[in-house]
């Protein structure tokens, strides 16, 4: 009785509602679940009220690969939604319909909303932007791998975070393991050992300025020296007991840092907001992820990863204007604050950093201004990313064969091999289906 | 004997419709256009797309690792056909001979068959979790340094075990009601015959149960084939890295996790030649062998 009571309730508010203002509605597809579902949808609830000519409706689709696949599905039935959440290696998919999104450059210039690309942080600026610097899909959850440590095993073992992986083998590891613990564990080889190691060594990861010049023609380089050599020393590592790896499973992985077993977590800036938030067994921080100085002297930036907002198209022009009302309201620097703070994800824009700082939000938790810094680190040209097609396939064959070296079913020298190959192939198919 | 007949010739063609027009907007709709999308390489939103002709066959029967993933499945089926009918043979005629308190037993043995294979696989999930599985413990301490999701056969042995156990109970009740179909006489004729249980089962109880043996034989291969995705979905937590799948979980790892819509429609027509041949086998070269009554 209480229910269809409440029930009938709601639907006279939201009949009063419509008639009373005359709301545009726009929907909006994402892939956050848990507390970061929350906090989604708390920026909704908050811009919802801060005005009254728009309604923004935000619906949890599953997984990442689960909300583009609805998404599409959705374009192709002409049901798609307003916004749609895409992540960073489905952006080469999205990105290479052209047709399927507004730019968002275009559609905020074209609603009067002002936009300078500029006023992002440069580690953000470009990924999701086409060949001519075009901002297509409006950074949202933005985030880089850094690496955590357990303060008590550092101390225990009387160490520092390392700074390179060369000081890693030859200082930190060593002692990790005399004092009891696992060294190293990461959460997501191919973004964090693969994907950026190239960006952190500015090194290009795929032909075609890294495949952002089209798709045409655009091969994959992973067949390297370095990255031979990085991943010769990580089934080293494995071997001398100075890594572990526990699967595919980001929370497999982290859940061994959090149990206090290991020293160094390879894990998001994302992360961070989950790690306050649980109540662990020793202290934590964060810095940079590391790099090899024989590679390069100095680390360069790691880029973005996590996902975009993307406004889909075939929408009304008031539609339109609604979802751009959204991203400037998305784009302040108080909501940026509130998103960065609530969830460990970077500001995406300069202004809202400027806001952390002021607000002391570093001098409380130094550790969550780690990525933001990582990000905006020296420059290069492959520090911008990668576009590539079908990459959550050749994500799968990344993980299959860096988990085959580890197991040792395979050569370091046949996985690279393989991953080439096959990655190759995929890249080949993508560029016809562009045809 | 008297043939029942309709009187018009419409009647049944209008009782048939219902059920047809299903069959043609569920199956053979998408089937076309599955057939279809093989020959193409298409952009997943549906913008550009190029005819490809048979590519998406050949790149199938060149890539190793698509082999592989056959070769794996074809082992898999084997072994969860093979254990989920003898596990619930054995049971089946250890609980016919069972008189007190039979229905407790039987109804225990049964009580899985409700578990959906989603459920399925996140329990084997809990059993063998790295850190505290109880599985994991009691393989540690007899010196098995069991690893899920790192180690191939170490997951392959996971989801053939949960598959099996999921499995189980369905032949468990088909075989007990086929055990206790068989004539009384039969059996007590059997026993004047000879002493021995084993000979008895095998020389007359078995072939007696080879209809429902044939039966669950079919029945357990399409299992093995294509419900089992769940439990392969979960224990691989949606990213199979390099553990093993399935060549269904494929159409599904290549389909919808990477938008790769030509490749995966060649696979799943792959597979729709798989099923038609096993129909096929069904129906003419065995069904003639068995004799049902």
């Amino acid at each position: 009785m209480d229910m269809l009571k409440s029930a009938a309730l709601t639907a006279a508010f939201a009949l009063t509602g419509t008639t009373a203002f005359a709301e545009t509605e726009i929907t909006w597809w994402h892939g956050m679940g848990g507390h970061l579902g929350d906090v989604v949808n708390q920026i909704a609830t908050d811009f919802n009220a801060s005005q009254d000519d728009y309604k923004i409706t935000p619906v949890f689709k599953g997984s990442y690969e689960e909300t583009l696949t609805a998404g599409i599905a959705a374009f192709r039935a002409n049901e798609q939604p307003n916004i749609m959440q895409v992540f960073d290696a489905g952006s080469a998919t999205v990105i290479g319909a052209k047709g399927a999104t507004v730019p968002v450059q275009d559609l905020l210039v074209d609603n009067g909303v002002d936009f300078d690309i500029e006023d992002y942080i440069s580690g953000v600026r470009y990924f999701y932007a086409d060949n001519n610097g075009k901002m297509i899909g409006m950074p949202f959850n933005s985030s880089s791998p850094v690496m955590y440590f357990n303060e008590q095993a550092l101390e225990a073992a009387g160490v520092e975070a390392p700074v390179t992986y060369e000081e890693f083998e030859t200082v930190t590891a060593p002692a990790l393991k005399a004092a009891g613990y696992v060294p190293l564990v990461q959460s997501h080889l191919p973004w964090e050992f693969s994907e950026n190691f190239f960006s952190r060594h500015n090194l290009p990861f795929a032909t075609n300025d890294n495949g952002y010049a089209g798709a045409e023609g655009t091969k994959i380089l992973v067949n390297t020296e370095e990255f031979a050599m990085h991943w010769t020393h990580v089934k080293e590592w494995l071997d001398e007991g100075y890594f572990g790896y526990y699967g595919t499973g980001w929370n497999d992985n982290q859940a061994q840092f959090e149990e206090g077993k290991v020293g160094l977590w390879i894990g998001s800036s994302g992360s961070f907001g989950g790690l306050m938030a649980k109540d662990l067994p020793f202290t934590f921080s964060a810095t940079n992820l590391p790099y090899w100085s024989s590679i390069t002297e100095e680390g360069y930036q790691t880029f973005i990863g996590g996902a975009a907002l993307f406004a889909m198209s075939g929408k009304s022009a008031e539609e339109n204007k609604a979802t751009a009302e959204f991203f400037r309201y998305l784009t302040s620097s108080e909501v940026q604050y509130m998103w960065h703070r609530e969830t460990g994800y970077v500001p995406i824009t300069e202004a809202a950093y400027e806001m952390a700082k002021e607000d002391g939000h570093y001098d409380r938790f130094p550790a969550a201004e780690t990525g933001i810094k990582q990000l905006m680190l020296t420059s290069g040209e492959n520090t911008r990313g990668y576009r590539m097609g079908f990459y959550v396939q050749i994500r799968d064959i990344e993980n299959r064969e860096f988990g085959r070296i580890l197991s040792g079913e395979t050569s370091v020298e046949d996985a690279l091999k393989a991953i080439e190959t096959e990655g190759n192939a995929l890249l080949e198919r993508f560029a016809k289906t562009q045809g | 004997m008297k043939r029942a007949g309709f009187s018009t010739r419409w009647l049944p063609i209008l009782l048939l419709v219902p059920q047809l027009s299903i069959i043609l907007l569920f199956f053979y709709w998408p089937a076309g256009y599955a057939i279809k999308s093989s020959f193409y390489l298409q952009d997943p939103f549906g913008f550009g797309q190029t005819f490809v002709g048979l590519e998406n066959y050949t790149s199938l029967t060149a890539s190793s690792e698509y082999l592989k993933v056959a070769r794996f499945t074809l082992l898999f089926t084997v072994l969860v056909t093979f254990f989920s009918l003898a596990l619930a043979l054995l049971l089946a005629v250890k609980a016919d001979n069972v008189i007190r308190g039979a229905k407790t037993y039987r109804t225990l043995l049964m009580w899985v068959y409700a578990v959906a294979p989603p459920v399925a696989g996140f329990i084997g999930l809990m059993m063998f979790n790295q850190r505290w599985g109880p599985l994991t413990e009691l393989f540690g301490a007899l010196g098995w340094d069991y690893n899920l999701g790192v180690d191939y056969s170490d997951t392959a042995f996971a989801m053939v075990l949960v598959s099996v156990w999921k499995q189980v109970p369905v032949n468990f009740i088909f075989f007990l009601s086929g055990l206790q179909s068989i004539p009384k006489a039969v059996r007590e004729a059997a026993l004047i015959d000879n002493r021995s249980g084993t000979r008895r089962f095998w020389d007359v109880t078995f072939p007696l149960l080879a209809p429902t043996g044939f039966f669950l034989l079919i029945i357990n291969i399409t299992y093995a084939l294509f419900d089992t995705f769940g439990v392969v979905d979960t224990l691989v937590k949606g990213e199979p890295g390099n553990n093993p799948m399935t060549l269904v979980y494929k159409v599904y790892v290549d389909g919808f996790r990477g938008n790769d819509l030509g490749g995966s429609s060649a696979q799943s027509v792959i597979l729709m030649i798989l099923v038609l041949a096993l129909t096929v086998f069904q129906f003419r070269m065995v069904e003639r062998r068995i004799h049902y009554t």
